[in-house]
């Protein structure tokens, strides 16, 4: 078959009002049957995708989804294992990120390319250095990455270095270096996950500008008012398989959750019988010494699912932290199971039965080196269970540890193999084991489902059931919406460090919730 | 058909080789080698004195490497112990030979005060190393190379560069040349201390949390383990080992000196290198340091008997360093393919 007429057959829905240049409505990028396959594992299979220039399209699916594999081999940083990559309608090979470049294809991934101590102006240039006489043009660089950064409307000095810019400024540099060359098709991988609210205003902006002189932009997010906002068509990976592409007008957030999961929303969350006892928790008008935390008070009773929603950096996280002995308190009372617990060491906490689960498995989570038993009893090492003196019973270890990893399906399952040689979902396992492995008045589960598969994610969902129904206090702090939305009694909202609401069981809504995202509210 | 099965039969010798490579690592089997090796080009090599001699000459440097592996696992290393080392020979040796001048009836009070003396001069290096680390953030490499230049210093300035003599006869008679059941003392003190630090690490809170703290702060932080306590342990029990090495080394050479040490650090870093201790921390067996250590003693030993001039010998050792990672390397990523 050729390209053409297989084109005829699926046209693209052209989005209104996108300016189409070039190739007269031929996709800028097109993909047949691409596939990737790893030792053990298909990260893509028959893939078909089009991106039209002029045009955002979405890609939507779960983390393992085959979306960072489709896109790394767009950009020319993979290879696919078969399939066919058409380029303004031609066949293309795009071995390394250089070709991918020279099409005028570029990505901007999560994990940033650059190099922390030299200046904005090296970085956008690296590479590609501007020179005069054989040497280095250093005036004409930077002046010429001042303009770029100025034609962008980003507010960055280019003589800056790297290393002392935020975050969202560093993600600016990124993307003034795809637009460094001509542009023609723009990879954004989740460009809003560590944006504020107007970064991400500036970012959709830009997006608008670049759509108008007809970049095609491929645009990953899990956000689904992202994708109302500004997508024109979305595409639906599950398991490396594309499940189906639609136009962003009639991807509502029931049928994405549906085709993202492959299951109905009823099947994906329990219901959980909202029975709230005594209070756990309290924090009382906290605020922490750095300020990501101010005046916040939040309560917990057994028997109850809390949720705190917000957008990255609102301090969501934080409170949790700072309950924990994690960060310290600047002002404001914590109290656990009656104790007065200001400037407790984590140890302490853990003792009195509060249990964190912390949201970076590799960061924080995990010692990737060492097996699943030594890591689930880590936290509980000097309880009688696991040691008696300074001996380890350790065969006692094996046996608790076995029994939990049989309970969470670890798989494979073998306790003994190194927590990193696991997929996502299984190390997801062993962090959550490491909870279950002593008397706990309080879960927090912060970021719970980050990068795990849909099963998982969903024994993940039973489990927090079982644990809130057996009498424990749960908190869930979570930037995927649906988890506040159908796993959670009552719902905290937070911004820029305050909790803007707090929405009791049968209020929180989606709208309720978004529209608490940002300061307008207030 | 006959060639075909002996092909067959080849390839799952091949694949049985693999297989015991990805299983044990490439020390076993560079130890195997060197033995037969040797024992071609020495008859004297396999002889009972001469491996009675290797496992002597070893001891100092495995009871130092099983304390530099602690201090490893726990993804630091300590460039101090060889003036641990030698802070230990020169202030035991005086204050033996002090107490000895004015005591010459009880050698063994002499003895006695000697080694508590060396003991605690060389455990202080560990437990300055431990606070800088621990408490004020120094990173291992700094903090243990200063230490380096502040221990042999204070060694060559107390004794202005000479030997210390006037050590009781008895405590060279009984820790230096003295044995039972054939083997001599140091031997069976490192055999000793092997068992300890064994246990140490795999069967004790203490050994779970080196590992943890290693292979991720944060993480063991998090679950409740009192990083700083165990990252001060590592350095202080590394130093303690070394001291007590220190002290076999003193009764062997009937002196304390001040440069007796000079070559340890790397030595040591590279027996547990060679044993596959990750640099990066988290990782790393004992018993496998020890056999680390015993490998660099019959090499040397192997190399001597057999007449190697002993400045070739340097370079082989540098040269079986760099092998072994290459070959570690090439190990996980067989071990990868095999895992999927």
């Amino acid at each position: 078959m050729t390209n053409g007429s297989l084109y005829r057959e699926v046209p693209p829905t052209a989005p209104a009002g996108a300016a189409l240049k070039g190739g007269a409505g031929l996709p800028l990028l097109r993909t047949e049957g691409l596939c990737k396959h790893y030792p053990g594992v298909d990260a893509l299979v028959d893939v078909d995708f089009e991106l039209a220039p002029g045009e955002v399209h979405v890609l939507f699916g779960e983390n393992g989804a085959g979306k960072s594999t489709l896109i790394s081999i767009l950009a020319g940083a993979n290879q696919p294992t078969r399939g066919q990559v058409y380029a303004n309608g031609e066949p293309a090979t795009l071995a390394n990120v250089r070709e991918a470049r020279a099409r005028g294809i570029s990505a901007v991934f999560q994990e940033f390319s650059l190099v922390p101590q030299l200046t904005v102006a090296e970085n956008l240039f690296l590479g590609a250095e501007p020179t005069k006489h054989g040497l280095l043009d250093r005036g004409g660089e930077i002046k010429r990455a001042q303009e770029l950064l100025e034609r962008l409307g980003f507010p960055l000095r280019a003589d800056r270095q790297v290393q002392y810019l935020s975050r969202a400024e560093q993600q600016m540099v990124e993307i003034a270096k795809a637009f460094r060359s001509d542009l023609s098709v723009l990879i954004l991988d989740e460009p809003t996950a560590s944006l504020t609210e107007r970064e991400t205003e500036s970012l959709f902006a830009l997006i608008a500008q670049a759509k108008a002189r007809g970049v095609g932009i491929i645009y990953i997010t899990h956000r689904i008012a992202e994708i109302r906002r500004i997508a024109d068509r979305v595409t639906v990976l599950r398991d490396g398989r594309k499940v189906g592409m639609m136009d962003a007008a009639h991807a509502d957030e029931t049928t994405l959750i549906q085709m993202m999961s492959g299951r109905p929303i009823s099947q994906i969350f329990p219901k959980v019988k909202y029975a709230p006892a005594e209070v756990v928790l309290r924090a009382e008008r906290i605020s922490t010494e750095d300020g990501s935390v101010r005046d916040v008070s939040i309560e917990v009773r057994s028997g109850e699912i809390v949720g705190i929603a917000g957008l990255v950096g609102c301090g969501k996280s934080e409170v949790a932290r700072a309950c924990y002995g994690l960060l310290p308190l600047a002002k404001g009372k914590v109290t656990f199971a009656g104790q007065d617990v200001r400037g407790a060491t984590p140890r302490r906490m853990l003792d009195l039965g509060f249990s964190y689960l912390p949201p970076d498995r590799h960061k924080e989570g995990l010692v990737l080196s060492r097996s699943s038993v030594e890591n689930v009893s880590l936290p509980a090492l000097h309880l009688g269970a696991f040691s008696s003196g300074i001996f380890l019973k350790r065969r006692a270890e094996r046996q608790t540890v076995s029994n939990l990893a049989r309970e969470l399906q670890l798989h494979p399952f073998d306790i003994d193999r190194d927590v990193g040689t696991f997929s996502g979902g299984n190390q997801q396992k062993v962090l959550i084991g490491k909870m279950l492995t002593r008397e706990v008045k309080l879960f927090v589960f912060d970021e719970p489902t980050v990068g795990v598969d849909v099963s998982t994610r969903v024994s993940i969902y039973q489990l927090i059931a079982q644990l809130c129904e057996g009498g424990a206090a749960v908190l869930v702090i979570s930037s995927d919406l649906p988890e506040i939305l159908h796993l959670c009694n009552r719902a905290y909202v937070m911004f820029r460090g305050h909790v803007q609401v707090e929405l009791q069981e049968g209020q929180i809504t989606e709208d309720r919730v978004l529209s608490h995202f940002f300061e307008r509210a207030a | 058909m006959a060639e075909r099965v002996m092909e067959r039969q080849a390839q799952g010798y091949e694949q049985k080789l693999q297989q015991i490579f990805v299983a044990v690592g490439v020390l076993p089997i560079l130890l195997v080698v060197a033995v037969v090796l040797f024992s071609f080009m020495s008859d004297y090599f396999l002889s009972f004195n001469n491996i009675a001699n290797v496992l002597r000459q070893s001891s100092y440097l495995t009871i130092v490497a099983l304390g530099q592996m602690v201090v490893m696992v726990t993804a630091g290393f300590d460039l101090s112990v060889g003036s641990t080392l030698a802070v230990t020979s020169v202030t035991s040796a005086l204050a033996m030979s002090g107490i000895a001048a004015g005591n010459p009836d009880a050698p063994w009070l002499a003895i006695g005060g000697g080694v508590v003396v060396g003991f605690a001069c060389g455990l202080s290096v560990g437990i300055i190393n431990g606070l800088g680390v621990a408490l004020l953030s120094v990173s291992p490499f700094i903090m243990t190379l200063g230490m380096a230049s502040v221990g042999f210093c204070a060694a060559l300035y107390l004794t202005a560069g000479m030997p210390v003599r006037g050590i009781p006869y008895e405590f060279a008679d009984t820790f230096g040349s003295g044995g039972f059941l054939g083997l001599k003392a140091p031997v069976w003190v490192a055999l000793v201390l092997f068992i300890a630090v064994y246990l140490l690490m795999t069967w004790t809170r203490f050994g779970r949390h080196f590992y943890a703290v290693g292979g991720n702060i944060k993480a063991a932080a998090l679950s409740g383990v009192n990083t700083r306590r165990t990252l001060f342990l590592a350095y202080a029990i590394c130093a303690a080992l070394t001291s007590i090495a220190g002290l076999l080394l003193t009764a062997r050479m009937e002196t304390g000196e001040a440069n007796i040490g000079t070559s340890m650090p790397l030595q040591s870093i590279a027996a547990c290198v060679i044993a596959g201790v990750s640099l990066r921390g988290g990782t790393g067996k004992v018993p496998y340091v020890v056999l680390g250590a015993l490998f660099f003693g019959v090499v040397e030993n192997g190399m001597n008997v057999s007449g190697v001039s002993s400045y070739l010998q340097i370079g082989v050792t540098g040269l079986i360093l760099i092998f072994a990672a290459v070959a570690d390397e090439f190990r996980r990523r067989l071990s990868a393919r095999t895992k999927d």
